[in-house]
């Protein structure tokens, strides 16, 4: 099956006259020359793919460009130059018609500070993609009780954004991007505006959200403990550049630089690692009847791998055994050395 | 000389300042006053301009693009320019409105004039439209009232038209409303475009700005005879001119709006799908509704502000019996009409705003009957009042006053008014006099000789200098260059003598606006009582500062001088308020927190932080004073302003005169406003505010 999201080469630079300046350095941007040039590098050749139902995180720090390359994905901004594939079709090709189709169809994006209309009410603000697109009220309104029902605010119908706290206008803010069932979910950085407390009760409704739809999801983070909670994959930025591109576990495990290791460093590994990263092959010895899945989290099991006498199994989902685990790695995990 | 000289000149502006004064005050003094000296007095280069816009001005209307047109009356055609066949057809359909709403609510029968011939009209002379009773529209302002805002709208709308029906001002009323009804749209609409367009397109902004700069400060007076040439006399023409007063503050405030939406906002209707109209008209539009609403707000004050000017063109309604009154020093009648326009602004500021607000309910699920409720009650009460003033005509043998109040049977409280005029002139006549004659010969009489005593190299070099210390070479040479333009017309003495009267109530008013913002700024309550006292005199049309005034000093400067004051403190005082509220909490329980005491406090901290703020107030200021100076001129004063209101009467060469003048007090008005705003930014920069 080809990936839903494909960019290949992906250029965004800021200034007069990047194209130029683009094609002149043969696709070897260097950001401190360019600089000089009077341009800024946003994002500096980016390359992946996301899969249909997969979660890409793209984490990194103010003026990494993760935001802009959202930005180019979902064409709020054009890309200096690319290939940026959406279910095989290239974006940075489409016509404007094409391209408004194409959002009110497949996309749905999530925006930091919520971005409602403030003369709308919640119940409008949600049905408005289905208005632009020309579905009649009495459906949008029926659509729109759905989407209301779905984030739990059932009951704040009638309220306007400036009447919600932060965290039910994003509420508001993610049910308005799903009133359109897209296949494709952007998020940019939907719940750094929000405190921690509220944060992580979004983080975990998110979760449910997904398990639930299933969409294939760009996710903008600055919070590394964000991403790694979330992500089926994780996307490293800095200066524009995609510094590693990984599932969370060999992120912590294997940082690609020095960059991404100041991120890792402090992650407590038992709340990422999975048994999988740490296990041995099978032990003959592994005849016990205790046994944990290979993809359960380290800190989850760790009391029952410490407290057992026997060498445990390790099984897969469809409990065949698929390697054993030694107590003596789960000890070096949690406490280092 | 020695480098450390130097380098203390170079980094201390108050140094600069000093050498600057040194420089002008031996200039002044050593220049020696005689014509023919160019440092005295720049000939007058520029003395063709008004003649030339004249010219031109009438080769538009009776030259340029000639075309045949046919002519009814002696049936054949006639060459007549393309230009005033162009304003001729703009003035008819804004006549046609005016009159059309008139007549709606007045009766009449000149709309239907336009559609039937005039001897059918003569023979069926029951063929007019009935007036609306002023009961029936007493009921109606009630029910919208009560539609919009509930029941205290409903009263302000009901008791309003009470008010204005029973003192005998129905008349003048609906012609000053129908005014307004017609005048507002045709500025929202203009004023939105543009600001779109301007949002747009960055060039077209850039185009904008300085248009906008000169409209808002030319005063409204050197508007009406170019309009007089164009468009004639009439209600359209008080129109026009109130279009081109009113339009820029609603261009501006759209511009503004859309500028504050979060891009965030933006992006969120592109990926819900929207194409560019949707855009505009769903996203950008409503989510600006506060800044454009704000802009129909100042439009709608412009409006009735205006209505007394307006009347100078032929615009009937409470601004012309307001004029008439104070032309016959009737101050009782004059304050009653001025009270009309300020309630029915008062009534179109809450009512638009309320239905501004108003939203819909979805799960709404009403009969016929239950929505339309207050629209037939009022359909049954426009029936039912009409038949009864109809059966009452019999009844009454002159006036049917059913229908309307004339203004001599009204209720009326003029004779209480003129009566405490009466004796307040009786009681404090000497005193008044003896002040108004201190000020004259002690402070303005001195200080004007002084303005007029003043080489042009030596106000030249003043002016530019101090822009250059503020804001560089760039804003030197332009500021120099409008000052230059000024003084190189024959009109240079006017000027100066418009300068002189401007900075004396610029300074007075400034300093009264900062101490009772100050004081009313200390405390929350004080803040929001001032700033409502602020609105409610900014709803008052710059006219009606003269009444008082005129009564108490005469005809002399001091009166306009001090209506200019009046006028002028307000915006000072809000902007002070402005100023000091915005003075971060923070920094206040610092200062608390060092011990410093209320004074301390004030001198130290709020006013150096509020400074930025207060000299756009300042700024404000002068714009109003200028305005009111020019206003003087109705009264008597002999500067600018007395020729820009001669000009009314002197239809031949009047155009560009008042055009000229008008522009030269604009560019007085730009020129401080260009130095004061590059000083605010730096200042606001250098506090870490901007």
């Amino acid at each position: 099956m080809s990936p839903t999201i494909s960019c290949s080469s992906v250029y965004k630079i800021f200034g007069n006259n990047a194209q130029t300046l683009l094609s002149e350095s043969g696709g070897n941007v260097d950001a401190k020359k360019f600089q000089e040039a009077g341009c800024i590098v946003g994002v500096n050749n980016a390359s992946f793919d996301v899969n249909q139902g997969e979660m890409l995180v793209v984490m990194g720090l103010s003026g990494s460009g993760k935001s802009t390359l959202l930005r180019c994905i979902s064409r709020l901004t054009d890309a200096t130059s690319g290939k940026i594939l959406i279910d095989g079709e290239d974006i940075c090709l489409m016509n404007n018609k094409q391209l408004i189709e194409l959002r009110r169809e497949k996309m749905g994006m999530v925006f930091q500070n919520f971005a409602l209309l403030p003369h709308k009410t919640v119940l409008e603000n949600i049905a408005f993609p289905l208005q632009v697109k020309g579905v009649t009220t009495e459906n949008s309104i029926h659509k729109a009780l759905e989407m209301v029902e779905l984030v739990g605010l059932k009951g704040r119908e009638n309220y306007f954004p400036r009447e919600l706290s932060g965290g039910q206008q994003q509420r508001v803010g993610i049910a308005r991007s799903l009133a359109v069932e897209p296949d494709i979910w952007f998020l940019d950085e939907p719940f750094s505006a929000l405190d921690p407390l509220i944060r992580k009760e979004m983080q975990d409704e998110f979760l449910r959200l997904q398990s639930v739809l299933n969409k294939t999801i760009m996710f903008v983070t600055h919070d590394f403990d964000e991403a790694l909670r979330l992500a089926d994959r994780i996307a490293i930025m800095k200066d524009g550049i995609i510094e590693q591109l990984d599932k969370p576990d060999n992120i912590v495990l294997n940082p690609a630089t020095d960059y991404v290791r100041k991120f890792t460093e402090d992650v407590p590994r038992e709340k990422v690692l999975k048994i999988e990263s740490i296990m041995d092959a099978t032990d003959p010895h592994a005849s016990g009847e205790i046994a944990v899945k290979k993809d359960d989290i380290i800190e989850t099991v760790a009391e029952k791998i410490l407290n057992s006498k026997e060498i445990i199994k390790v099984v897969d989902g469809k409990n065949s055994v698929v390697g054993s685990i030694n107590p003596s790695k789960v000890i070096k995990v949690l406490f280092g050395g | 000389m020695d480098k450390n000289y130097l380098n203390i000149i170079r980094s201390s502006k108050l140094a600069q300042f000093g050498i600057l004064l040194i420089v002008f005050l031996l200039l002044y003094n050593l220049v020696p006053h005689n014509e023919g000296n160019y440092f005295w007095r720049l000939p007058s280069l520029l003395a063709f301009i008004p003649i030339k816009l004249n010219e031109i001005i009438y080769a538009a209307l009776y030259e340029w693009f000639p075309l045949k047109v046919w002519d009814p009356i002696f049936e054949m055609y006639e060459e007549k320019a393309a230009f005033r066949e162009f304003t001729k057809s703009i003035s008819k359909g804004l006549l046609f409105l005016i009159t059309f709403v008139r007549e709606l609510l007045l009766g009449g029968d000149k709309i239907i004039d336009v559609f039937v011939s005039d001897a059918w009209l003569k023979d069926n002379d029951w063929m007019t439209w009935p007036a609306l009773p002023w009961t029936a529209a007493t009921v109606g302002a009630f029910l919208l009232g009560f539609q919009l805002g509930g029941i205290r709208l409903a009263l302000l709308g009901g008791i309003g038209s009470l008010y204005v029906s029973i003192f005998g001002n129905w008349v003048p009323s609906i012609q000053t409303l129908s005014f307004v009804l017609i005048t507002t749209p045709i500025c929202f609409v203009l004023g939105l475009s543009f600001g779109i367009w301007g949002y747009l397109d960055r060039k077209v902004e850039t185009a904008l700005q300085p248009v906008l700069n000169v409209m808002q400060t030319m005063p409204q007076f050197a508007y009406l005879v170019p309009i007089i040439a164009l468009f004639g006399l009439g209600d359209h023409a008080g129109s026009i001119a109130t279009i081109v007063i009113a339009t820029p503050p609603m261009i501006r405030n759209t511009i503004l709006g859309l500028k504050r939406i979060s891009p965030e906002v933006v992006e969120a209707g592109l990926m819900s799908g929207c194409t560019k109209t949707q855009l505009l008209f769903k996203v950008l539009i409503p989510t600006a509704r506060r800044d454009i609403l704000n802009g129909v707000n100042t439009v709608i004050m412009q409006c009735l502000a205006m209505v007394v000017i307006a009347s100078f063109v032929g615009a009937k309604g409470l601004g012309l019996n307001l004029k008439i009154a104070l032309n016959s020093l009737k101050i009782g009648k004059a304050a009653e009409a001025g009270f009309c326009i300020v309630l029915i602004a008062v009534i179109l500021d809450r009512f638009t705003k309320a239905w501004a607000n108003k939203q819909v309910d979805y799960f709404e699920n009403l009969t016929f009957f239950q929505r339309y409720k207050l629209l037939i009650i009022f359909g049954t009460s426009i029936l039912i009042f009409s038949i009864i003033a109809f059966i009452a005509n019999g009844y009454f043998d002159k006036i049917n006053y059913l229908y309307v109040i004339p203004i001599e049977k009204g209720f009326t409280f003029a004779h209480y008014i003129d009566a405490a005029v009466d004796w307040v002139w009786e009681t404090f006549f000497y005193s008044l006099n003896s002040f108004n004659k201190f000020l004259l010969t002690e402070v303005l009489g001195p200080m004007k000789k002084a303005y007029l005593g003043m080489p042009v190299v030596a106000t030249l070099t003043l002016t530019m200098g101090v822009a250059y210390i503020i804001g560089g070479i760039r804003t030197s040479l332009l500021v120099g260059g409008m000052m230059l333009f000024i003084a190189m017309s024959k009109y240079w003495d006017r000027a100066l003598i418009t300068m002189y009267m401007a900075t004396f109530a610029v300074i007075m008013a400034s300093l009264n606006g900062i101490i009772v913002g100050s004081i009313f700024a200390q405390t929350e309550r004080g803040s929001k009582i001032i700033l409502s006292v602020c609105d409610f005199f900014e709803t008052f049309p710059s006219f009606v500062y003269l009444i008082p005034v005129i009564f108490l000093f005469n005809i002399t400067d001091t009166s306009v001088l001090i209506a200019a004051i009046v006028y002028a403190t307000v915006p000072a005082t809000r902007y002070t308020v402005w100023g000091l509220n915005s003075v971060p909490l923070s920094l206040h329980e610092a200062g608390t927190m060092s011990g410093v005491s209320r004074i301390q406090r004030w001198t130290n901290i709020e006013i150096p932080l509020a400074f930025p703020t207060i000299m756009l107030g300042v700024n404000q200021t002068v714009v109003f004073t200028l305005q009111m100076v020019i206003l003087g001129a109705l009264i008597g004063t002999e500067d600018l302003g007395q020729l820009i209101f001669g000009a009314l009467s002197r239809a031949q060469d009047g155009p560009g005169v008042a055009i000229t003048l008008g522009l030269f007090v604009s560019l007085m008005a730009i020129s401080v406003d260009v130095i004061v705003r590059k000083w605010a930014e730096e200042r606001k920069k250098a506090l870490g505010l901007a």
